[in-house]
């Protein structure tokens, strides 16, 4: 069994209803894993919304804290990836005073380098946007620094898994919202390195 | 005739709109419901009064604290196989019925719980008795929901229903604001049977029957243990079927015992930390190890790193999260036990494995030496708990319903008592409430009325909800109390005496007259403290008419044995 800690994003498809997020976040606090990141969304189906939280832990705990969600009701379905199974995407905000683009000290360059753009220009302010991973956002972050950044925020991850797949093929009718099976539970854990 | 009739007709098809109120009575009578457990107030008072017109169909017990209803509710659902509801009102009311949602949701009970709350208008105000309810109960309820406006109550009931009794049944709570309890609305009921996102039994797999059965034919050494599921789905003629068919033997956790009776010749034992020697100490030489509707609890599993590594795991098992969360099992049975069983049964050969069966046999007879003798026939003067035990066992021939509490008393009642009949043992298991027993008592013995209630209690849970002799004393049924009183926080004792170092820190208890409290309550007692009046005393206490105590004073610091000591293997089990 693998003790070592990873990075895990977990999937969860659930109904929109109050005390759901509550409920799904209660199962890692018993067990005092601590949530880095967490964006929650509808997703492809309407009325149908999914979490996607971001844990460093063990993949047997991983294993067992998915079955406890699924557990819930109003989860329709959990899955859990490592980084490799998944594209992700993270999105920051850069606020910048407009002096720091006044005096011709190379943030164009910058934003070309990092693929950023800007999103407005005001009186005093500016924010550029960037889209990306943590490493790439972080980086970014780090060069505008300097420029007497004002305020900078980061969301959590979205993330898809990498597969042809849509949820949606779970959720045929009649097997609507059928729940995961021991046996998918080890295929998936098989299909993880 | 007709004439008279007619208007009041015409009255009632007017009165098409009802309150949210008189919606929760129609729904719980809709749900078969015709007893419930609770303690009025504020915020759910509309309710009591639309109960009010309803009371030759709904009857309704008043517990003297919300803790009592709930536990009383368990008790009932235990004993019969039910839905328990309770009715509480807003904050320190539901507040307090948390210990029993906690313990329900451990031991699988199911049970609806209905709070009131103070107006939607009010919400997250700090309005009076208001606290969030639905927040706090999160983590020990199956679903809980808060209804905020009288329409969605048909629903929202209907839905509890499902979810507590079906899959692996457990509490729901539901929480209606005041304003909702009285707006009035169409009312109409429809049962729930299905909710796209939940479903409570896992189809079973096949393939991995096949599995189960080709090592179970394979097998050698085969043990079956057994827990609540076996109860709760209902399949005790299964599970006797498959043993005898295979000549498994097979022991019980304390939630599973009485599905399989006493003296079934394959029936070996308790397992767990005061479990029978046998049956904890061959679950380390097995080589199938055949797990039914149990999930193997740390007080059953012991060193959870040692247990049962040379065996093949069976796990058949209704709740997916259970398959592997402690111990790993080679072929997971996600499924009903009831139906599991049944096909299992289909594919098994018949086989005797009567040297295997012999090994149990022997250990028994090692425990009977070292152990058992001396706490069912002891020859100190002081009375054992074990030898009250045996003679109620006798004198019932295994036919009562026995409730206990939390420590000593409950792993000597369990050990001792012998049953004939399934949903007769009532105890908190998971949670080790304790305070549960006289409530869960009084909820059996609504639930069976015809049948002998006995609760066992030590002397300090006993005082942990002692208030509820008072609903004894209303509604004047007839519960058996057994107090076997050491003066001591028993078990907590035994071990400040083992790991402790013998520091008897806070468990030595000066104890009240109990025979006066009872006689305020109007319950007849005894107390005895010697061999010779025991027998004329349980004569006397079993065939009373109506409630009795009997306070038995037992050795002071008596311990149960055997003993798997915290941290150790099951086969590192003690014997003294």
């Amino acid at each position: 069994m693998n003790v070592t800690k990873k990075e895990f994003t977990i999937s969860v498809f659930s109904e929109n209803h109050v005390g759901v997020l509550h409920r799904i976040t209660t199962i890692f606090t018993r067990r005092g894993i601590n949530i880095e990141s967490i964006t929650v969304s509808e997703s492809e189906i309407h009325g149908v919304h999914r979490f996607n939280i971001v844990v460093t832990e063990t993949e047997d705990h991983i294993k067992k804290v998915v079955k406890q969600i699924e557990k819930q009701i109003e989860v329709l379905r959990s899955f859990y990836y490592p980084l490799s199974k998944i594209i992700y995407q993270e999105i920051a905000l850069y606020k910048l005073p407009i002096k720091a683009v006044q005096n011709g000290a190379g943030i164009e360059q910058i934003i070309r380098d990092n693929h950023a753009r800007i999103l407005t220009v005001e009186k005093d302010f500016l924010v550029i946007e960037k889209t990306g991973h943590k490493g790439e956002t972080q980086a970014l972050f780090e060069q505008l620094e300097p420029f007497g950044l004002l305020e900078f925020v980061r969301s959590g991850r979205v993330a898809l898994a990498k597969s042809a797949k849509s949820f949606k093929d779970y959720l045929k009718v009649p097997e609507l919202g059928k729940r995961i099976t021991e046996q998918e539970v080890r295929e998936m854990a098989e299909k993880i390195d | 005739m007709e004439s008279a009739i007619e208007p009041a007709k015409a009255k009632i098809e007017k009165k098409l709109k009802i309150s949210g109120s008189e919606a929760l009575v129609r729904s719980l009578l809709a749900e078969g419901v015709d007893l419930m457990f609770g303690y009025p107030g504020g915020a759910i008072m509309p309710v009591y009064d639309a109960m009010y017109d309803f009371q030759d169909q709904l009857h309704h017990v008043l517990t003297r604290h919300e803790q009592g209803a709930i536990h009383a509710a368990q008790g009932f659902a235990r004993a019969t196989g039910k839905v328990g509801v309770v009715l509480a009102t807003s904050g320190p009311g539901a507040t307090n019925l948390i210990t029993g949602i906690a313990d329900a949701m451990i031991d699988s009970t199911p049970l609806v719980c209905i709070t009131g709350q103070v107006f939607s208008t009010l919400l997250g105000t700090d309005a009076f008795q208001e606290t969030d309810v639905v927040g706090i109960s999160i983590p020990v309820t199956k679903w809980n929901h808060q209804v905020t406006r009288a329409e969605e109550i048909p629903e929202a009931i209907a839905k509890a229903f499902y979810i507590a009794k079906s899959g692996r049944p457990g509490p729901v709570l539901i929480d209606i604001t005041k304003d909702a309890q009285v707006q009035e609305f169409d009312f109409s009921y429809k049962k729930c049977e299905e909710i796209r996102s939940y479903h409570p039994i896992p189809a079973l797999d096949k393939s991995m029957v096949e599995k189960a059965a080709k090592l179970i034919n394979e097998a050698k050494k085969p043990y079956l243990l057994f827990g609540q599921g076996v109860i709760l789905s209902h399949a005790e003629a299964e599970l006797k079927a498959f043993i005898e068919k295979t000549g498994i033997p097979a022991a019980w956790t304390i939630l599973g015992l009485s599905a399989l009776e006493s003296n079934h010749p394959l029936n070996v034992g308790m397992l767990g930390m005061h479990g029978n020697y046998g049956p904890n100490l061959l679950t380390n030489d097995c080589d199938v190890l055949i797990a039914v509707g149990m999930r193997f609890d740390d007080r059953v599993t012991g060193k959870v790193s040692d247990y049962a590594t040379q065996a093949k795991i069976i796990h058949l098992e209704v709740d997916p999260s259970e398959i592997d969360k402690i111990i790993k099992a080679d072929v997971p049975l996600l499924g009903d036990a009831k139906i599991g069983l049944k096909a299992l049964l289909e594919k098994v050969k018949p086989n005797e494995h009567k040297e295997w069966l012999q090994r149990f046999r022997d250990c028994d007879k090692k425990e009977y030496e070292k152990v058992i003798k001396d706490e069912l026939y002891p020859s100190k003067p002081e009375l054992t708990m074990g030898e009250v035990i045996r003679m109620i066992a006798e004198k019932t021939a295994g036919d009562a319903i026995i409730v206990t509490d939390v420590g000593q008393h409950q792993m000597v009642t369990c050990r001792y008592s012998k049953f004939i009949k399934s949903k007769s043992n009532i105890t908190s298991g998971g949670l080790g409430t304790m305070g549960f027993c006289l409530p869960a008592a009084i909820g059996a013995k609504m639930g069976a009325p015809d049948r002998q209630v006995i609760g066992v209690i030590g002397d300090g849970g006993f005082q942990m909800t002692i208030q509820e002799l008072g609903t004894i004393f209303q509604t004047e049924i007839d519960v058996k109390i057994l107090i076997l009183n050491n003066q001591f926080l028993g078990m907590v004792r035994q071990w400040q005496q083992m790991f402790f170092d013998k520091r008897y820190s806070a468990t030595e208890m000066v104890n009240p007259d109990f025979q006066k409290i009872s006689a305020g309550y109007g319950i007849e007692s005894r107390k005895i403290d010697s061999r010779d009046v025991l027998e004329d005393a349980i004569d006397t206490f079993l065939n009373h008419k109506g409630s009795y105590l009997l306070e038995v004073i037992v050795g002071k610091e008596n311990n149960v044995f055997p003993m798997v000591p915290a941290g150790c293997a099951v086969s590192e089990i003690i014997l003294e």
